[in-house]
């Protein structure tokens, strides 16, 4: 531990915020349907997919238009990719020939994709054709990822509305989120990072002759463009089975850089873009001020924990002076750039990493397992991230704005018994889905066939899986062999409905909201914009989540982190 | 008869006893549907009473299993204690209030022709009956005088024992079941149903009979039981994750984390809460006629207030004595005070009034004669001794002085518009046919009444007045009065509009009223506060009745809304951030056995894991009893604006729910090891 690696971490999260700024503005006059510099090249291309498709841009959609066009969209999108990845053996552009998927990983993979998790039960270098990657896999980072945005842009219209219904057209804003926001973005990002070295390429395999003669083949597929919406759509699955550690997606700090600072600003975008069409330009700096807090304390928790945390092999290896914790980080990266990539990509609902979880100290991985289990909110998903965040405003709203004496008011609209019911519908099925597979998982002797590890850490392995599949994570605790029958079923369950059992009551909240009074703030209004409620909202959603989850990681990261102290000693 | 019992804030022992034996009535389960935080803790008692048992016939050490139960039904018995005593203190009101029912038998006329009637009871009147009231007889039911003139003693239902005058025709025409007439006689329409008296729904609100719950207090119950399923997979799961971790956990103990962790505090007092706020209105003497109006005075934006009465103390007082040029000021002030002397208006008393605090004093004239007050002649006074002393509107004394304008002395013409301007009205005086001076008499506004404004204002409650005065002098007032707005020159209908208005911009609106011509504007108020000397209709369409009519009450009543509101808050933050001290009591004891590093996570020391874990019960169990003061009474109500206001309250409940069981458990703890209860 250095300050060289406290500033890279204050550098990266500033930075990612200094870059999502401008983008939340440009993205705001893109839900708005206003001009941007793009149209001239773009508008042509947008009016022909509304052709194409018959979609009548005038016409707006109420919650339940809004929310079942979602849904609608996303369970085509799921069975066409099932059946595009079970016969994957029978489509063109699959050079090394790989067979299809079988059912169970079929549909664990399409459903990690439709929500926007990427978990990988598989390794890709070694499952899936370029044609599953290009037209199946990158196809649904993006869409997943504007369907999260569209309905983020749906939620600040329901701000904006004064006793209105009309939350706009989910067509339209799927289609103008990829088509101006996430395209360009990944067109530009994919150029840099094959300049920086990032292959992209449709060659197979090249096969190269070692030092010692002997023959290695190294895969190269089309990296760059899909490490750019990996990173951009908050996806998380890469090319390769190590994701953002191999050398050919993220080959150098520089291209880390790039990567991690894509990883979260247009999370921190939207949430600008919020503000913007919402009306609440100031409390959606709160609301940032919120998640760059979090995001901070949990990289500088895993800083701490990576390389203060005394580690008894070394000790009793006689090292006395024995550097940070590097297993399962790479050399190139070191422990700073690997914690503040953790912590953003747990806070993100992202699932990338440049270091393994698993192989970190106990509490480093426990700050990333706790990152998800709060809800994928710091800054969160593309779009999910923003509407997560706007529950839990408004439970905050509801329990503490009490305090002044009025009905709890959230950006002029009041936080009455049904945006509480859906609130808590919401915030019900993390725990649900999280604890209570993990509780099954955790004595059923088919589940724990595919488990590494024993004791404490394996717990863990079994928890953050759970706690990545629900969250729409994507990332994994290695020491799982999830790629079974039980393991793709269950976590494919567990993505479903962290994403759209959430999905539906967001939508109600959004719905009830748009259907309110704009009210205008007085001086009995509880400020929204305030450091006392940034405050407020940071330990509500500490509490919340902390208590969900603190007997489960008592059990797991926290026993093991007093194990390891005592076996140090 | 009166309901000073309401005013008396200590709770008596009767009311005690009897909160006492209903809490364990309401053990019923079916009593506690309504209530899922409770409930869960009863059937965990329950579920802790059968292992306690089971330990007891298996010969096991039973100390533990039983203390744990015992502790847990006192959880749910200390809930309903708190619930009882706040219904308590209500029905003890509703009680006394049944006492003065009509028992006596009515006076039903059957044949107004002839006056014909016929002894009924009162209960088997219905709408459209006449009755015969006269001196000495109660009211047998709610009704319209459409004959007669009567004073009646309200003292049953106002606790003030002086009579009013009630009559046909206008604003005065109600009357009230159970009210007496103390003198002369009357006719009254009836116009409630048996059994919906103005006495019956009092009877029923005080008693909390119909309490359903109001909008706030659903959606935190929602809220509350959203929790507590959280708890319950956090809980039940732990079976599984503790199993892997080799980790067997006993039932018991795990229930007993559960009802720890459920908000039991706020689950245990939301009732005794909602139901102390209308206690609270009730010792000011307003009956609300839901909880749900209670709750909408705290959320009020906008209070439409009525100028007279309410700002102003309703009638314009003198406040000096301007000279006409040549006159000695008190000389004028004297000639004001004797063409006063025989006026018994309350404008002339405060001339009486302005010159005693001057030192001038005058006696009546021997063989004075007055002249009254008349609506051609506009000018009262006195003449004695060929002298005269007159007093009245400037024109028409002008005029009987055979002034014209251009006589009139600059001095006086100014003082005039001045007066004029600033909303006062002038009035001239003239002694022995000479203008000696120009009287000022001026709306007075009632002492403190701005800062009450004030205070409003940092709440973020608008003040609208109401006047039927012209905009010059309304606005005059306005800005002495310190409201926000106000409307001059209007009609009932503008009141009407007003609250549309206001209401179409999101705006929830109070407003108080006592005449017929005021119902529709109470109607439709989020808050309407009707005057119990008032109309019938006024009564009627209002959701509270302000049993003292005094105007000002309103103030009293968003303080009351609002102070609900807080102490709910409080009480859910304070439940919800206890939780992290039990955490930190009864997980490492749960787990320390298997797994002792967790001993790391005893950060308060507790001497053993049962100890702990019983430690955690008492205190959740004991905090109920701790703030049933507080709930009854209400968090403090301070007018410091929203952002303080939280930042305060969030500190007192957020920060100290955090640090207060941590205290408290460890307290317990020592007292439980000391007494080796475990």
């Amino acid at each position: 531990m250095d300050w060289r690696g406290w500033a890279e971490i204050v550098f990266t999260i500033a930075l990612t915020v200094a870059v999502g700024w401008p983008l939340g503005i440009f993205m705001a006059r893109v839900w708005a349907g206003e001009r941007t510099w793009l149209d001239p090249v773009l508008k042509p291309v947008e009016a022909l997919a509304y052709a194409a498709f018959g979609v009548d841009r005038s016409k707006g959609q109420n919650w339940l238009g809004y929310a079942a066009a979602a849904l609608a969209f996303s369970a085509v999108g799921f069975v066409l990719l099932y059946l595009q990845l079970r016969f994957q053996n029978l489509l063109p552009l699959n050079p090394q020939g790989f067979d299809g998927l079988s059912p169970h990983l079929a549909f664990n993979t399409a459903v990690s994709f439709v929500s926007n998790t990427n978990w990988q039960s598989y390794a890709g270098e070694a499952t899936m054709s370029n044609l599953s990657q290009m037209a199946g896999l990158t196809v649904h980072n993006f869409v997943s990822a504007g369907t999260g945005l569209a309905i983020a842009a749906a939620m600040a219209r329901a701000f904006a509305a004064d006793r209105g219904e009309n939350l706009g057209n989910f067509w339209v804003d799927l289609t103008r989120t990829t088509l101006y926001v996430l395209l360009p973005l990944s067109i530009v990002t994919a150029l840099v990072l094959v300049a920086a070295g990032v292959p992209q390429t449709l060659l197979a395999n090249v096969e190269a002759s070692t030092v010692e003669g002997a023959k290695q083949v190294i895969s190269l597929f089309p990296t760059a463009s899909q490490e750019a919406i990996k990173q951009w759509g908050t996806n998380g699955g890469g090319i390769f089975n190590v994701n953002s550690a191999h050398p050919f997606e993220n080959p150098t700090p520089f291209t880390n850089l790039i990567e991690v600072v894509s990883l979260n600003a247009l999370a921190f975008g939207t949430v600008i873009a919020f503000g913007r069409v919402a009306g609440a330009r100031k409390e959606a700096k709160a609301l940032i001020a919120v998640m760059v807090i979090l995001v901070g304390v949990a990289a500088a928790a895993i800083y701490s924990a990576e390389t203060l945390t005394p580690q008894p092999a070394m000790i009793s290896a006689g090292i006395s002076d024995a550097p940070s914790n590097m297993e399962g980080k790479e050399v190139r990266f070191g422990p700073a750039a690997s914690s503040i990539w953790a912590a953003q990509t747990t806070g993100a609902s992202n699932g990338s990493v440049n270091a393994m979880h698993g192989s970190f100290m106990p509490l480093g991985g426990g700050v990333a397992m706790f990152m998800i289990q709060l809800g994928e909110i710091l800054p969160g998903g593309v779009g999910s991230g923003l509407y997560g965040m706007v529950v839990m405003a408004l439970l905050a709203v509801f329990v503490a704005g009490l305090m002044v004496g009025r009905t709890p008011e959230y950006l002029g609209k009041k936080v009455e018994a049904r945006e509480i019911k859906f609130a808590m519908l919401a915030v019900l099925i993390l725990p649900l889905t999280i604890l209570g597979f993990s509780s099954i998982a955790a004595v059923l002797p088919v589940a724990l066939e595919g488990l590494l590890n024993k004791g404490p850490h394996g717990l863990s392995e079994i928890l953050y899986a759970y706690s990545s599949a629900a969250g729409n994570n994507g990332s994994a605790f290695a020491g799982l062999t999830a790629n079974a029958p039980w393991w793709d079923t269950t976590l494919g369950i567990a993505m479903l409905l962290g994403r759209f059992a959430y999905l539906v009551p967001v939508m109600a909240i959004a719905g009830a909201i748009a259907a309110k009074p704009k009210l205008q703030p007085t001086a009995g209004t509880l400020p929204s914009d305030s450091p006392l409620f940034v405050g407020l909202l940071i330990g509500i959603v500490l509490i919340l989540g902390g208590l969900q989850f603190f007997p489960a990681l008592a059990l797991g990261p926290i026993v093991e982190h007093f194990q390891v102290l005592a076996a140090a000693r | 008869m009166s309901l000073s019992f309401a005013k008396s804030g200590a709770i008596d022992q009767g009311v005690v006893i009897t909160a006492l034996k209903s809490a364990f009535t309401k053990l019923d389960p079916r009593q506690l549907t309504g209530n899922p935080v409770i409930l869960a803790t009863e059937v965990v008692a329950a579920l802790a009473t059968v292992s306690a048992v089971v330990a007891i016939s298996a010969g096991q050490s039973a100390s533990f299993p039983v203390q744990i139960a015992v502790w847990l039904w006192l959880t749910v018995l200390f809930a309903n204690f708190a619930e009882a005593i706040a219904e308590g203190r209500g029905k003890a009101a509703a009680d006394s209030l049944r006492a003065t029912r009509v028992t006596t038998k009515a006076k039903l006329i059957i044949d107004a022709s002839r006056n014909a009637m016929i002894p009924t009871p009162a209960h088997e009147l219905v709408p459209g009956d006449v009755v015969l009231v006269e001196a000495g007889d109660v009211v047998p039911a709610d009704g319209e005088i459409i004959e007669g003139v009567a004073s009646v003693n309200e003292a049953a239902i106002t606790g003030e024992s002086a009579p009013v005058i009630r009559e046909s025709g206008g604003d005065r025409s109600a009357v009230t079941g159970g009210t007496t007439v103390v003198s002369d006689w009357i006719k009254v329409r009836v116009t409630s149903q048996p059994g919906s008296s103005f006495l019956d729904r009092m009877i029923a609100m005080v008693e909390g009979a119909d309490r359903r719950k109001t909008p706030n207090e659903l959606a935190l119950a929602v809220l509350l039981a959203g929790l507590t399923l959280v708890f319950l997979i956090a809980v039940v799961t732990l079976t599984g994750l503790g199993a892997f971790s080799g980790i067997t956990l006993d039932p018991m103990v795990l229930g007993a984390l559960f009802v720890t962790l459920i908000p039991t505090t706020i689950g245990g007092l939301l009732s005794a809460v909602g139901i102390a706020g209308m206690d609270r209105l009730l010792k000011v003497n307003v009956l609300a006629t839901s909880g749900r109006a209670v709750e909408a005075a705290g959320d009020v934006d906008t209070l439409l207030l009525d100028k007279t009465g309410t700002i102003t103390f309703g009638n314009r007082m003198a406040v000096e004595v301007v000279p006409a040029p040549g006159v000695r000021p008190d000389a004028a002030m004297r000639a004001a005070l004797i063409a006063s002397l025989a006026d018994e208006t309350p404008e002339g008393r405060s001339i009486v009034e302005l010159a005693r605090n001057q030192g001038i004093t005058a006696e009546v004239p021997v063989g004075a004669t007055s002249i009254p007050f008349s609506a051609t002649t506009r000018q009262s006074g006195l003449d004695a001794d060929g002298k005269s002393w007159r007093k009245g509107a400037v024109d028409a004394v002008l005029r009987s002085l055979d002034l014209s304008e251009g006589q009139v002395p600059a001095e006086m013409r100014q003082a005039v518009d001045r007066i004029a301007r600033s909303g006062g009205t002038p009035l001239a005086v003239s002694e022995n046919g000479a203008l000696v001076g120009i009287i000022h008499l001026k709306d007075v506004v009632k002492p403190g009444v701005k800062d009450r404004f004030a205070d409003l204002r940092r709440m973020g409650v608008r003040t609208v007045m109401i006047t039927g005065d012209n905009p010059v002098t309304a606005a005059a007032i306005a800005s002495e009065a310190g409201v926000d707005d106000f409307l001059a020159e209007a009609t009932p209908e503008d009141k009407l509009r007003i609250i549309r208005t206001e209401q179409a911009k999101g705006r929830l609106v109070a407003m108080c009223g006592d005449g017929a011509n005021d119902a529709p504007a109470l109607a439709q108020a989020d808050v309407g506060v009707a005057m119990q000397t008032g109309a019938q209709a006024a009564r009627e369409a209002g959701n509270m009745v302000d049993l003292d009519s005094d105007p000002t009450k309103v103030l009293e009543i968003v303080e009351v809304g609002k102070q609900l509101l807080i102490t709910r808050g409080a009480l859910t933050t304070f439940s919800i951030a206890n939780d992290v001290a039990k955490y930190f009591a009864i997980l490492p004891a749960l787990f320390v056995g298997s797994l002792p590093a967790l001993g790391a996570m005893n950060i308060m020391g507790l001497s053993s894991p049962q100890s702990a874990i019983l430690s955690a019960v008492i205190f959740n169990a004991l905090v109920i009893v701790a703030l049933i003061p507080l709930a009854l009474r209400g968090v403090r109500y301070r007018a410091i604006g929203a952002a303080k206001l939280l930042s305060r309250n969030l500190t007192i409940y957020g920060i100290g729910g955090l640090i207060a069981p941590f205290v408290g458990i460890k307290l317990i703890d020592v007292i439980v090891a000391a007494l080796k209860l475990a």
